[in-house]
């Protein structure tokens, strides 16, 4: 089972990629889809060695809402910062303790940081303990870091590793 | 309206892709001119969405969807570069 | 009616277009600069697929919502690169206005935040060339 289907979410992803990508939703064109999305899981194995599974699919629903949300507001935060005088901005380096230990996890995290108000995720330390985040204008960063931690790392850690 | 705001939008973008190659020539050292570069891709996506919409043709989503990857790619290629001196190893 | 929000979609899509490329030019570090091509520029192209779909769906045959896969395409690969941008960068040592702050109160400041950053310190001549900047507080740690 597993060696037929290694990966059963990416399985329908596949098809409703193929069918966005075609424009149609042909009978035909979602068998193709379907048989895509089958083959390609199957010939890339060896690039995914690890299941991906979603512990609380209600959660990822909430996440993603709350991320969307902070993607529009941080678009306005930053156009108000670049229109603003540049001079006056106090960019930080600070470095955030991670707590999740899978590689999906930790790249969503990079990812969403970088997407969202003022920050952006530079760099992974080797131990992947760490991460380097730069923030664009920041004069508190204790709080900041808690606000990412307790924002996006929690529901993070809830959705993809057991607690 | 639709014809006017599309214009204007024109003249933004257009500036934006000016803006991006003063950084591009600019420099000063490789990062910001990958930045720019990076930078420069998306634009073109843009231009060429308002392109298709301005001339009434989906045939323009093609080219977009290429551009999107290759910059991708290119970008990906070009920091790897800078990072390791190789990009397949 | 319709085309008023269309207007409005590619008018806000175009402004952040602009506005993500004069933060390349106004900002005065290559980390500051990250923010605004990652940031603006996403939700400009953003709004102009969206309102491209929807201009296509309403005057086209049917219903067209390929564009989706390229803001979709845009969200997933915009971090990935500046990412990688920002880590060839410290990797190059290139000068940064920011501080380094500590966050966690416990011990462990002698990890190395910047750990892999000073890795090969040789690349220093090649910025060495470089308009002196406020101090390289990134460098001035190790």
């Amino acid at each position: 089972m597993t060696r037929l289907l290694p990966h059963p979410l990416l399985t329908p992803i596949l098809a409703v990629i193929w069918l966005l990508l075609n424009n149609s939703i042909n009978p035909g064109q979602i068998v193709l889809g379907l048989i895509f999305g089958w083959i390609i899981p199957v010939l890339t194995i060896q690039f995914w060695p690890e299941a991906v599974s979603i512990r609380k699919p209600f959660v990822l629903i909430r996440y993603t809402a709350i991320l969307l949300f902070d993607i529009i507001m941080a678009n306005f935060t930053v156009a108000r910062l670049i229109l603003g005088n540049p001079d006056k901005l106090q960019p930080v380096f600070i470095q955030l303790p991670l707590d999740l230990t899978s590689d999906l996890a930790i790249s969503l995290l990079a990812n969403s940081i970088t997407l969202t108000p003022g920050t952006l995720s530079a760099q992974l330390s080797e131990d992947r303990r760490y991460l380097l985040v730069h923030a664009l204008n920041e004069t508190n960063p204790e709080t900041l870091a808690a606000t990412i931690k307790q924002r996006y790392e929690r529901p993070l850690k809830e959705i993809f590793e057991s607690c | 309206m639709l014809t006017l705001s599309i214009q204007i939008a024109f003249v933004l973008v257009t500036a934006a892709i000016v803006l991006s190659f003063w950084r591009l020539f600019r420099g000063p050292d490789v990062p910001n001119r990958i930045l720019a570069l990076d930078t420069l891709y998306v634009n073109t996506i843009a231009i060429l969405v308002l392109l298709g919409i301005h001339l009434d043709s989906a045939l323009f989503f093609e080219a977009a969807l290429l551009i999107a990857l290759m910059g991708f790619i290119g970008t990906v290629a070009l920091c790897k570069y800078l990072l390791r001196g190789d990009i397949i190893e | 009616m319709l085309e008023y929000f269309l207007s409005l979609l590619i008018l806000i899509g175009a402004a952040f277009t602009f506005i993500g490329s004069l933060g390349l030019v106004r900002l005065k570090d290559l980390y500051t600069r990250l923010h605004g091509p990652t940031k603006a520029t996403t939700l400009g192209v953003g709004s102009l697929l969206i309102a491209s779909a929807c201009y296509f769906s309403i005057y086209g045959e049917n219903i067209s919502l390929h564009e989706l896969l390229i803001t979709l395409f845009l969200f997933i690969t915009a971090p990935v690169s500046a990412h990688l941008i920002a880590k060839a960068a410290l990797h190059l040592n290139l000068p940064s206005l920011a501080k380094l702050q500590e966050t966690e109160m416990n011990d462990e400041a002698e990890i190395d935040p910047a750990g892999a950053i000073e890795k090969n310190q040789d690349t220093d001549t090649r910025n060495a060339g470089q308009k002196t900047k406020p101090t390289d507080s990134l460098s001035d740690r190790t």
